[in-house]
């Protein structure tokens, strides 16, 4: 049990005794010094050069889809003259040119910003789904439980590249909004409805860990509600496995999102993504191999990024896994 | 034991439906008219084009569509793709090739994999150690789709070591999309080992092994590395399952007549009854493996018990 835990059992316990009548404390018990797992897992972090690195890398990635122009060294990344058309890195373009004469450092920097945006809303949608329904679950046990669990392993056995892809190849002809977009919403969605499964699974067997532990049951004894032991009780428990997951699984959606877009299902033309200049390098790999490295290296570092932030996290938050 | 395997069996099978009924009702809603693409240019008669959708059941609702596949499935017959090959023949075709493929980033994932976690577990925070750590966290984050292309260019294109599409040359054509393949889970392996076995050599009955007097060698080959197999061996197991179904991205780059690339060809070009047969193979392969493992644990650990 976290402190937070003992506080709101605490807090819990206080209300409980104050409408009963009982002896109101002078002081409030719930303002003490916070949690020393997050303070502990903060001192592991600092010391960890994989956490440093994956922090400045991710760091990058931020400023490069909030703010584009500045790395792009004042290009703008639709401005083409083909006659630069698959000019070689220089001095005044690091980067050099793509086939239509457009500066790559600009292309490549700001195909940033739908990495992002694809990134956090798939992740921000599977953390629902897999929170509500984990939870759900795991708290409720019997029958839901085996239903939604089956639910899980139906979409488990689906890869998710492929269930994104049938997703996306249809979407565009159906009429449910978002998904027949072909823009960044339809990508992260069809991404994060082949992808909560795992998230689900964490809180659903978080929650049953501790759903009979005396503390659950003393918060239930004090008249809390289900929601409440729920929400203050049981799910804190989650928060560290699901933001270890959370963290990596950004840089999974982002690789997986470049997979799609190459693939021709994810972004279209005139959007600016790493996958669609991959896929338009590939062409020329042989006279003009920086089309294709370069994207591919910034998608990597970004990849790598959430990669090494979340095995630092996991190493700080569980001394038990620690490698 | 066989209780829980019956059991374990008869919860496949609504796992196994409702990803196929998943897929073929994603499917059904796939883009324009396949029946006017098969003519191309030439237009087709009305009355011809009315004779196909009712063989192929288009104008019935949904449910029907997927009653008569499965009733189709449970005959042996796949139903036809458009052209009229039956998809049976389309998946023995390309079956084969992804099988070898799997094969391959198997042996690389199990080889590779283990050498180097197990190397890297025995001397905790040495230089090798260090260097497991930095690559795997490497490869696990280079995209396979990057990954591929990199190959390509340095083996293939550069030093000109290996082919970089087809497999015009047996076996050793599958070496390099093979070794893409298996680079995650290969990365993965080497840690899985790294860390259970440096825990376990941490366990009691290590102590009292080495209390004996036994040679180092003895104490990890026998005593330690026995017990730290145990969760490698399953997740090895589990993995071919997941490379069957994960070749897509390797065997499109590769240019290799799978059934990833077949699968995605197939939903370019809107041939349903291809994708549909194709997926709930894959299904029923991860589903298979999966419990093949859950099985071979209580095996390998006889302190899991099932029933």
């Amino acid at each position: 049990m976290t402190d937070q835990q003992q506080l709101d059992l605490r807090k819990d316990a206080v209300e409980a005794g104050t409408t009963t009548g009982l002896a109101s404390p002078s002081v409030d018990v719930t303002k003490e010094r916070q949690n020393s797992l997050w303070s502990d897992a903060w001192g592991d972090l600092r010391r960890n050069p994989f956490f440093w690195i994956g922090a400045v890398l991710g760091l990058a990635f931020l400023l490069m889809a909030l703010v584009p122009q500045v790395f792009a060294r004042g290009a703008d990344p639709r401005s083409c003259d083909l006659g630069n058309s698959r000019a070689l890195p220089s001095a005044q373009h690091w980067f050099g040119f793509d086939t239509q004469g457009c500066d790559y450092l600009a292309n490549v920097v700001y195909g940033a910003r739908n990495s992002l945006i694809i990134g956090v809303i798939a992740v921000l949608v599977i953390l629902l789904l897999g929170v509500v329904v984990g939870a759900l679950a795991g708290y409720y046990g019997g029958l839901t439980d085996g239903i939604l669990a089956r639910i899980a392993d139906i979409f488990y056995a689906l890869p998710l590249i492929l269930g994104a892809l049938v997703l996306l190849r249809v979407g565009p002809s159906t009429d449910i909004p978002v998904i027949n977009s072909r823009g960044p919403g339809a990508v992260a969605i069809a991404l994060a409805l082949f992808g909560w499964m795992t998230a689900m699974r964490l809180v659903r067997s978080q929650v049953i860990a501790v759903k009979g532990s005396d503390y659950v049951a003393a918060a239930r004894a004090m008249g809390a509600s289900s929601r409440r032991i729920l929400v203050r009780h049981i799910l804190p428990n989650a928060v560290a496995p699901v933001l270890v997951y959370a963290t990596i699984t950004i840089g999974v959606i982002i690789a997986a999102e470049a997979t799609l877009t190459y693939l021709g299902v994810g972004l279209q033309r005139p959007a600016i993504s790493w996958g669609l200049q991959i896929e338009a390098g590939q062409d020329s790999i042989r006279t003009a191999p920086h089309l294709v490295l370069f994207p591919s290296l910034i998608l990597t570092m970004t990849v790598m990024a959430f990669v090494m932030m979340g095995d630092a996290l996991r190493d700080a938050l569980d001394p038990r896994q620690r490698a | 034991m066989g209780r829980y395997v019956a059991r374990r069996l008869l919860l496949t099978i609504p796992v196994l439906l409702g990803a196929s009924f998943l897929i073929f009702a994603m499917v059904y809603a796939l883009p324009g008219d396949p029946i006017r693409a098969l003519g191309g240019d030439r237009p087709i008669s009305p009355a011809v084009v009315a004779e196909l959708r009712e063989r192929f059941h288009l104008n019935d609702p949904l449910y029907v569509q997927y009653w008569e596949y499965l009733k189709g499935l449970f005959s042996g017959d796949l139903g036809t793709d458009f052209r009229g090959r039956p998809v049976l023949d389309t998946i023995e075709r390309t079956l084969p090739v992804t099988i070898k493929l799997a094969l391959v980033a198997i042996v690389f994932e199990a080889v590779i994999g283990l050498v180097a976690g197990v190397l890297a577990g025995i001397r905790r925070n040495s230089f090798f150690d260090n260097l497991v750590l930095v690559s795997t966290t490497l490869v696990v984050s280079i995209p396979i789709l990057v990954l591929a292309f990199f190959a390509q260019l340095l083996f293939g294109l550069k030093l000109g070591w290996f082919p970089i599409a087809g497999t015009n040359e047996g076996l050793y054509s599958y070496l390099l999309p093979g070794l893409v393949l298996a680079s995650g889970s290969l990365a993965y392996v080497a840690r899985l080992t790294r860390t259970s076995l440096a825990e376990n050599l941490r366990a009691d009955y290590v102590r009292t092994a080495r209390a004996k007097g036994l040679p180092n060698r003895t104490v990890i080959v026998r005593h330690t590395l026995r017990n730290s197999l145990i969760p490698v061996v399953t997740y090895i197991g589990a993995d071919i399952g997941t490379l069957l179904g994960g070749a897509i991205v390797t065997e499109t780059v590769f240019n290799l007549p799978g059934i990833g690339r077949e699968v995605f060809n197939s939903i370019r070009s809107q041939e349903g009854a291809v994708v549909v047969g194709i997926v709930t193979l894959m299904v029923f392969f991860f589903i298979f493996f999966n419990l093949v493992v859950d099985v071979l644990y209580a095996v390998l650990d006889p302190r899991i018990r099932y029933d």
